[in-house]
């Protein structure tokens, strides 16, 4: 196992919202380190920059000054497009309100981040066929015809978490996972992501929910845009699990 | 993203809104078959006054009297005079005919119907084969009848229905201003060349004319004034050579100068140009109404594609999320407004060719459809697509991931 390799680090992170006078500081210099493996969750009250943190380490938006390194490239200076493939190759969303494309079927959901990735080699039935195997990874093979509109919220983020996973990303970013579900579907996602990191998966996972967040590994606490305390729950690491 | 992919993507777009999709393409679709049919009705018209022109006959030149430019107090000039077609036929090589036209108003009698303002035409022997007459019933004047001045008439088609109806009218007398005629032929139905109606005139020998309805105190000394000579050339000839030689030969007649020649020499020629600047300015001007009416479909297209942005920001956000780029995001939409446009403009030639053989088939005007109008309105409609989807689609291609994720 290389314990030693880094999917994140940040060095002095900050992001200054707003230009001249009025300007807001969201996050005030972040230093942070995820290794590989690892199932991390960000926490912190509304308005702690965790949602900001969130878009950087997502490659949604950029660092206003400091450095990010994913994956040991370090992407803080990259334009949009580079960004963007960042975000195709190594990461995988899931967010807290699914974000399906309405009236598209499961399985094309699915394969929408395979169009984006330029270093795809995969033929159009390759890429089906890649979708068809993370869609009975999470246990949807019954219903890769359905549309999201004919699927229960439980189901459309396990759609979620196949489309995540389709480019075989180094990380995957779950922004509130289980923030619409109800306690019974959301645990069922909560053992999903679980069990995808025990198969190696590195998860990040932002929550303001502490018993969602202690089912991780650590929980770094955001508070007014700087790193409050970092704390370790009682899950254990993949690698020692299976050890 | 591969082009190919960005297709298949604008086209399950184009379907998954079959409504919307059909009205952002209305514009197009008048655009393009308003172009066709619009072309179609003016290259029709243009065909037609081709097919009148021809119907004049070949190689005339046409010698008309105008006014003398004597000034104010020199006796004013006669004008063309009979005298002046025997001298052209003589004294002009590559003349094959000669024809002399002189007419009047008059009011026509037979029987109870009376016919007010006819117009009487005197002419010569020449006159059929050169305007390309035939006569249906009956026979034409012969050159000993205009010597004598015999008092025969040739009717007009439809003048002859006028008048006579179903019944026969040669053997017949009909009564001309204070003359008495008789009928001798009736021409066949010819139509209207130009803005002359051949069908409703009553054709005499020319002397007739000049005795009965033109007399001339001049005419002793100067000769009978003529309204226009028609002069068929050998098609073989030079025609600027024969008209210089007609220019000079009147002029020495009529002992005037070029500047204030009293006639005037013009060619088939010289007709036909008239008439196709004439419908070349109707063409260009109804292209550009078309052309405009393309032009607002595509700021239809523009519309409806901001529109469609903006209800699919959430769309886009959700696309940029998994690694769509700015060009990924352009591309899939001005894909989009290509493909509208480009449908548009099919289904565009579909309802403007139907169109232009309806309206052919329907009313009097003849529409003929000619390929490069349904290229050209093709062609322009995938440029108005391309130009006015460019900005909804460079739009769309700058909205920020979060922002679009977030938008309700």
């Amino acid at each position: 196992m290389n314990e030693a390799h880094k999917i994140i680090k940040t060095v002095d992170i900050a992001k200054v919202y707003g230009m001249g006078d009025i300007s807001v500081a969201a996050l005030r210099g972040i230093n942070i380190e995820i290794a590989e493996g690892e199932f991390v969750a960000i926490m912190g009250p509304s308005g702690s920059g965790k949602s900001t943190l969130m878009h950087i380490l997502g490659c949604l938006s950029r660092p206003s000054s400091g450095q990010y390194f994913l994956d040991g490239e370090d992407v803080s200076g990259l334009n949009k497009t580079q960004l963007a493939a960042v975000r195709n190759k190594k990461i995988g969303f899931i967010f807290q309100a699914y974000n399906l494309l309405a009236r598209t079927t499961a399985l094309q959901n699915v394969t929408l981040p395979l169009l984006y990735n330029r270093t795809n080699n995969k033929n159009k039935e390759e890429g089906f066929e890649k979708a068809r195997a993370m869609l009975e990874l999470v246990g949807l093979s019954e219903r890769i015809h359905h549309q999201p509109h004919e699927l229960s919220g439980g189901q459309q983020q396990r759609v979620a978490i196949a489309r995540a996973l389709v480019n075989d990303p180094v990380m995957v970013i779950a922004d509130e996972p289980t923030g619409n579900l109800d306690t019974h579907s959301g645990g069922e996602i909560m053992n999903l992501l679980h069990k995808l990191h025990e198969q190696g998966t590195t998860i990040v996972m932002v929550t303001h929910d502490p018993k969602t967040a202690v089912h991780t590994q650590r929980t770094i606490n955001l508070i007014d845009g700087l790193v409050d305390n970092i704390t370790h729950n009682g899950k254990h690491k993949a690698a020692e699990i299976s050890a | 993203m591969k082009p190919l992919e960005a297709l298949s993507i604008a086209w399950e777009a184009i379907l998954k809104n079959k409504v919307r999709s059909f009205l952002t393409m209305l514009g197009i679709i008048i655009g393009v078959s308003a172009v066709i049919i619009m072309v179609a009705i003016s290259a029709g018209t243009e065909a037609t006054i081709q097919e009148q022109i021809t119907s004049l006959g070949s190689n005339l030149v046409f010698v008309q009297s105008s006014f003398s430019r004597g000034g104010p107090g020199q006796q004013q000039q006669g004008g063309l005079v009979y005298d002046d077609a025997a001298a052209i036929e003589t004294g002009v090589d590559g003349v094959t005919a000669v024809v002399v036209e002189q007419n009047s108003s008059e009011n026509v009698k037979y029987g109870d119907v009376t016919l007010e303002s006819v117009e009487v035409l005197g002419t010569t022997t020449g006159f059929p084969s050169v305007r390309d007459m035939e006569i249906g019933e009956g026979r034409y004047f012969t050159e000993k009848e205009i010597e004598r001045k015999s008092k025969v008439a040739i009717l007009g088609y439809t003048m002859a229905q006028e008048l006579f109806g179903e019944r026969n009218p040669v053997g017949q007398y009909i009564t001309v201003g204070n003359t008495k005629l008789a009928v001798i032929g009736v021409f066949k139905e010819k139509g209207l060349v130009g803005n002359t109606d051949f069908d409703s005139r009553i054709y005499l020998p020319i002397s007739v004319v000049f005795q009965k309805f033109t007399p001339s105190m001049f005419a002793r000394f100067m000769g009978d004034r003529v309204r226009m000579i028609y002069i068929e050339v050998d098609p073989k000839a030079n025609l600027d050579n024969i008209i210089t030689q007609i220019e000079l030969l009147l002029v020495k007649r009529h002992e005037v100068t070029l500047e204030t020649a009293d006639f005037s020499v013009t060619t088939q020629q010289d007709i036909i140009s008239t008439r196709e600047s004439t419908t070349a300015a109707f063409r260009s001007l109804l292209a550009w109404v078309a052309g405009v009416s393309l032009i607002v479909g595509g700021i239809g297209i523009m519309n409806i594609m901001l529109v469609s942005v903006t209800e699919r920001t959430r769309e886009i956000g959700i696309r940029q999320s998994v690694g769509a780029t700015p060009e990924d995001i352009r591309l899939q939409f001005l894909t989009e407004a290509l493909l509208l446009s480009i449908v548009g403009g099919l289904i565009g030639i579909i309802v403007g060719v139907a169109g232009a053989y309806i309206f052919g088939a329907l009313s009097d005007m003849r529409t003929v459809i000619s390929v490069s109008s349904i290229l050209l309105a093709f062609g322009s409609s995938a440029v108005v697509g391309a130009f006015f989807g460019y900005y909804p689609a460079n739009q769309a291609s700058q909205l920020d991931p979060i922002e679009a994720l977030r938008y309700e």
